[in-house]
């Protein structure tokens, strides 16, 4: 095959998946970026170039901010405990345990269910009085609470439901990672005379750190992504006490029609995604332990 | 056994079974509870008394209240066809990332990575857009269009298609065989695994998608069975719990069977797909 041909079967086999992509990640990307300088068309007004007015509208939009610090309570809550339960999951389900084939069934079944049909049932978990939850506490003593209906308590019912769902997502990449794990590394510490928790924290969760960076780049990108259980749960509500950015964008785009500024909250959730990127091959791939 | 100088022992082997347990319990909690819900009459939803009458009435119920069997068969056409295309266009894709030499692959390839970053579920306000200029709203190619040239799908497939022996390759190409006719008659019988790894992540991630659906389509005819409960739940027509449940159960039923029957596979699809 000569270098021409080499170079236009390359070309050619690459093209149909690059149009697509082109058309509906790069594009939309760009466009996004340049739709957020103009105003969005009302009626007989047409779209018109404001500049940076959509910024600044956004440095004022106190509702703004407030999805913003939501999403980032949301992510830091959820990431680390999902994060702790799956590596306990694992752990777990690795050893010798009595019925573990169950038990990983048990962890592994709520990620794939869809989101939007688990959050119904979630809801009615928490529904005052008549849901389980209430009827649990009641048999306390607890008084009723409406644990998606108050603002102290929204956020935090919601995240219980991602930690549920994603819980046992990552479990089966620390499974894998702890099944290609040689055996003689626990021998020649046990030799040593290393204590479990030692083992643990000095040779076991350093190797997992590959794991651990994959899991933590697909949680954060999930914790701006993943919003169907706002939808069944909270609608944003109460008072945006629930709103993450992604959903703010759904209501600003699609309920109150205002595309411009929708535009200009996503350039801000993409600012965010690239930081993301940024940081995982610049900071933390450096500290990274590979075998 | 030599893999297990850390497993624990007598008392601590008991409470870490325990523990384990008890989150396994805790994690299908709702999952029981919504099976009570849905299988016994509206009274017994938070009763729980061994007495209680099974009843499939509320899923009767559900599937009368609104038009599941269209939904389904969306969702069906969506699945199928989302996945035929990625399989092509992956195909085809990764070939000539993994075998190929030609100006600008390397950029190219970052340009599909980008993907794996920035999905399509963020860029709703520009793809609704475009679909929009397109004319095609509210169909189910819309919902999948974006979703067809998958990064993933193809830096898996990439990863896979680099394993293969260049012999084989050369072998072929001795006998004559062209590029398109080694894709096929080597690289793709050997990536099957991973080809199945790919469908079944593919097939439950489209499966379960509700936020762009859920923006692009706004009738019966293209609306799959997630955007369709979302419908169905929401409007506020004295619906009871039992009800819900149960078109919450009968909605999540096809992936929940499939899943317990090929767990394993399952299982082992979503390690494959992770590892890169």
């Amino acid at each position: 095959m000569t270098r021409t041909t080499q170079w236009l079967y390359g070309w050619l086999l690459l093209l149909p998946a690059m149009v697509l992509l082109a058309l509906f990640t790069h594009y939309p990307a760009v466009a996004t970026l340049w739709q957020s300088f103009f105003s969005t068309p009302r009626g007989s007004r047409p779209s018109v170039f404001v500049g940076v007015d959509n910024y600044r509208q956004l440095a004022d939009d106190p509702i703004f901010w407030q999805a913003l610090g939501n999403n980032f309570w949301y992510a830091a809550g959820t990431i680390p405990a999902s994060i702790v339960i799956a590596i306990l999951m694992a752990v777990w389900v690795n050893e010798r345990i009595a019925g573990r084939g169950l038990l990983r069934l048990a962890y592994f079944t709520p990620t794939v269910l869809p989101m939007i049909a688990v959050a119904n049932i979630w809801l009615f978990f928490y529904t005052p009085e008549y849901g389980l939850l209430a009827r649990f506490l009641d048999a306390f003593g607890a008084g009723s609470h409406n644990w998606l209906g108050s603002k102290s308590t929204a956020l935090p019912a919601l995240m219980l439901v991602t930690v549920w769902k994603e819980a046992g997502f990552f479990m089966i990449f620390y499974l894998a990672a702890l099944q290609s794990m040689s055996p003689h590394l626990a021998e020649a510490a046990a030799i040593e005379g290393a204590s479990r928790w030692y083992y643990f924290r000095r040779v076991t969760f350093p190797l997992l750190m590959p794991t651990t960076l994959f899991v933590l780049v697909n949680a954060v990108i999930n914790a701006f992504r993943l919003i169907d259980h706002i939808f069944v749960m909270t609608r944003g509500g109460p008072d945006n006490a629930t709103a993450l950015l992604l959903y703010y964008v759904y209501e600003v785009g699609f309920r109150f029609w205002d595309t411009a500024y929708a535009a200009a909250l996503t350039v801000v959730l993409l600012a965010l995604l690239a930081l993301v990127a940024l940081a995982q091959f610049f900071f933390l791939e450096r500290r990274v332990h590979y075998q | 056994m030599s893999t297990m100088v850390y497993a624990p022992r007598g008392v601590t082997r008991a409470l870490e079974t325990a523990a384990a347990w008890l989150l396994g319990l805790l994690w299908v909690l709702p999952l029981l509870y919504a099976f009570w819900t849905a299988f016994h009459p509206a009274e017994f939803s938070t009763r729980f008394v061994l007495t209680a009458p099974l009843t499939l009435d509320n899923f009767a119920r559900a599937w009368a209240a609104a038009p599941f069997a269209r939904y389904f068969l969306n969702t069906v056409l969506l699945v199928t066809m989302v996945l035929a295309a990625q399989l092509v266009l992956v195909t085809l894709a990764a070939y000539s990332f993994a075998r190929f030499e030609f100006p600008g692959r390397d950029v190219l390839f970052a340009l599909v990575l980008v993907q794996l970053m920035i999905m399509p579920d963020v860029l709703i306000v520009e793809n609704y857009r475009t679909m929009t200029v397109l004319g095609i709203k509210d169909t189910i190619l819309a919902i999948g269009l974006p979703y067809m040239a998958s990064a993933f799908g193809i830096f898996l497939l990439r990863q896979t298609f680099k394993t293969v022996p260049r012999e084989l390759d050369e072998a072929a190409r001795v006998e004559g065989a062209s590029p398109l006719m080694v894709l096929w008659k080597v690289y793709v019988p050997l990536a099957r695994p991973t080809y199945l790894a790919y469908a079944l992540v593919s097939v439950s991630y489209h499966w379960n998608n509700f936020l762009w659906p859920l923006i692009i389509t706004n009738s019966v005819e293209s609306r799959p069975v997630t955007v369709g409960l979302q419908v169905f739940s929401a409007t506020d027509q004295g619906l009871d719990w039992s009800i819900i449940t149960a078109a919450t159960l009968l909605t999540t039923a096809p992936l929940l069977i499939a899943f317990l029957l090929f767990q394993r596979q399952f299982v082992q699809s979503f390690m494959r797909a992770g590892i890169k």
